[in-house]
């Protein structure tokens, strides 16, 4: 897969126009963390609703088109859903989402990153803790 | 602009077997020697050869393939020494420039600096001549201090200057930055440092490899630079030093080799700078470095820095052209080396590095371990290309073609 099929339409555009970009008012979890890679940083709000739901979720952050982008997809999916949903999700979801481009393993950090804040943010508040061991390749 | 050959740069590039080798399916053209540059054969022969034929340990037995080892080892301390004007009692082997910051900081540092002393640094320094100042001012109770930067990516001397009349103890400085290229005034600052009355340590790990450098011309207390950024291997480098000042630093590393005589309540140290070399040293690498320090001087240190400045030239002239480019340092060659820090419309540095890197082209991409130069800049990343030796003026004319590529898919 070349980089015009990584860098398609669907992954410039959340990059160029994020959605649900921004800062909550009120919200119950917050979490942050950044890739020392590529300097990428999320941060992302959550406001918990009635039935342990994810009722409003915003994000914010700086960095390569993957990791925005991805981050941006994540809140979209996650909106709505139970906190346990984000128990579930895997990184199968999220290159799912982005269309599964071919990512060597450098990069996989960063269309992950946005899943590890939202896991990292969603475990603390239910009192559980995030290990992460997704594109773990060392250190960086 | 001189877009002539300084030397036969076909020439050269036969001598880096990695440069004949094909990155997805296109020649490889590599940008990244400010990170780590390659190797040539002669480099990569010295290892193979110690290895197949001189492999002992040095300094200790005295059999003749140990005393082979040894001379080699000794005989590369003595090319690293005259390399920077320096002699061979001086020349420390380190693992490169970050272990040498950090000895200055335990052996110097730890005894000399005290409580509510002042440390300088530069905005433009690399993590590794700045995280171990902070680490040991907060052990000694110090202050570290940061000499700004003027808009044109050089050090602010009015800056510097309102620092030292706080009488700092060590002013710490980069001989040439590894983001923007800018060439600091090492000799003038030392002077200025020296009168003020503190020491000076000066990071010659982007200089050394790509200038003539001569220690004696700017006296700093301390010098270091690492063997992979010129054309040596990895795991080697060199801290420099007065002798007089080595003979009063405590010991690094405590062990084997760098003591006189031990007893069991107390130890002599070794002769300098072997007081610094504790356990089995890096003797190949070391090796390895003295053969890159052949090669750079038969092409002549005067060549190798003619020849990046007409590749920056070339380079800051043509990638202009490309709507959008923006680079950051000083336009001036003769203030700069061959390193472009640059950004690309709205494209980040990473995603520019795996488009390019489609078309066969290394380049570095991120906060190059200078996180506060990148907050004074106010980007979170930037794209780097660097030359050395082996770069032409058809590896920036690909890199160009590479920019235009990425400006069609990110629709710039």
């Amino acid at each position: 897969m070349s980089s015009a099929d990584i860098y398609r339409e669907l992954i410039l555009d959340y990059y160029r126009n994020p959605r649900n970009f921004g800062k909550l008012e009120k919200f119950d979890i917050d979490a942050r963390d950044t890739n020392p890679l590529c300097g990428d940083e999320i941060e992302m709000q959550i406001r918990v609703g009635e039935g342990q739901k994810i009722e409003e979720i915003k994000f914010v952050g700086k960095g390569c088109a993957i990791s925005q982008a991805s981050a941006s997809m994540l809140t979209e999916l996650a909106k709505g859903k139970q906190l346990e949903w984000v128990k579930q999700v895997g990184k199968e979801d999220v290159f799912k989402m982005l269309g599964n481009p071919d990512l060597g393993p450098s990069r996989v950090k960063c269309a992950l990153l946005g899943m590890k804040v939202l896991k990292t943010g969603v475990y603390g508040y239910l009192g559980a803790h995030y290990e992460d061991s997704e594109g773990s390749e060392g250190p960086t | 602009m001189l877009k002539s050959e300084v030397f036969d740069i076909e020439k050269v590039r036969a001598d880096f077997p990695i440069l004949g080798r094909k990155v997805h399916g296109k020649r490889l053209v590599y940008l990244d020697s400010s990170n780590t540059s390659q190797k040539p054969k002669a480099v990569i022969d010295a290892l193979v050869d110690y290895y197949s034929r001189h492999n002992s340990n040095v300094h200790r037995a005295v059999y003749e393939l140990a005393e082979e080892a040894t001379s080699a080892y000794e005989g590369a301390r003595r090319k690293a020494a005259t390399f920077v004007g320096a002699s061979a009692k001086e020349v420390v082997f380190v693992r490169g420039t970050t272990e040498a910051t950090n000895l200055v900081r335990f052996a110097w540092g730890e005894p000399n600096v005290k409580k509510g002393d002042l440390l300088v640094a530069t905005l433009m320094e690399h993590h590794s001549n700045i995280v171990p100042w902070q680490l040991l001012a907060k052990s000694r109770g110090a202050t570290l201090k940061f000499v700004a930067l003027l808009p044109d990516g050089t050090l602010d001397m009015g800056s510097f200057e309102d620092l030292l009349k706080e009488s700092p103890k060590l002013v710490a400085v980069t001989q040439c930055s590894n983001v923007l290229g800018t060439i600091n005034e090492v000799a003038k600052i030392t002077a200025k440092a020296h009168a003020a009355g503190a020491a000076v340590l000066v990071d010659g790990a982007q200089a050394a490899p790509h200038m003539p450098v001569d220690i004696r011309t700017f006296s700093p207390d301390f010098y270091a630079f690492s063997g992979h950024k010129m054309l040596g291997p990895t795991g080697i480098g060199a801290l420099v030093a007065r002798k007089e000042l080595l003979e009063e630093m405590e010991p690094f590393h405590g062990g084997g080799e760098m003591i006189r005589e031990v007893f069991l309540d107390h130890s002599t140290w070794n002769d300098v700078p072997h007081k610094f070399e504790a356990g089995t040293v890096n003797i190949a690498d070391a090796i390895g470095l003295g053969a890159a320090i052949d090669y750079l001087g038969a092409l002549g240190m005067e060549k190798v820095r003619e020849h990046e400045v007409r590749l920056l030239e070339y380079a800051l002239q043509t990638l202009a052209e490309v709507e959008g480019f923006h680079q950051y340092g000083p336009l001036d060659s003769k203030k700069r080396a061959g390193v472009i820090s640059f950004n690309y419309a709205d494209v980040h540095p990473h995603d520019l590095a795996t488009i390019l890197d489609e078309e066969g082209i290394a380049i570095r991409s991120g906060h190059h371990c200078a996180q506060p130069l990148m907050r004074w800049l106010n980007v979170t990343a930037t794209s780097r290309a660097s030359f050395h030796v082996y770069n032409s003026f058809d590896d920036i004319d690909v890199l160009k073609a590479g920019l235009k590529k990425a400006g069609g898919i990110f629709k710039v």
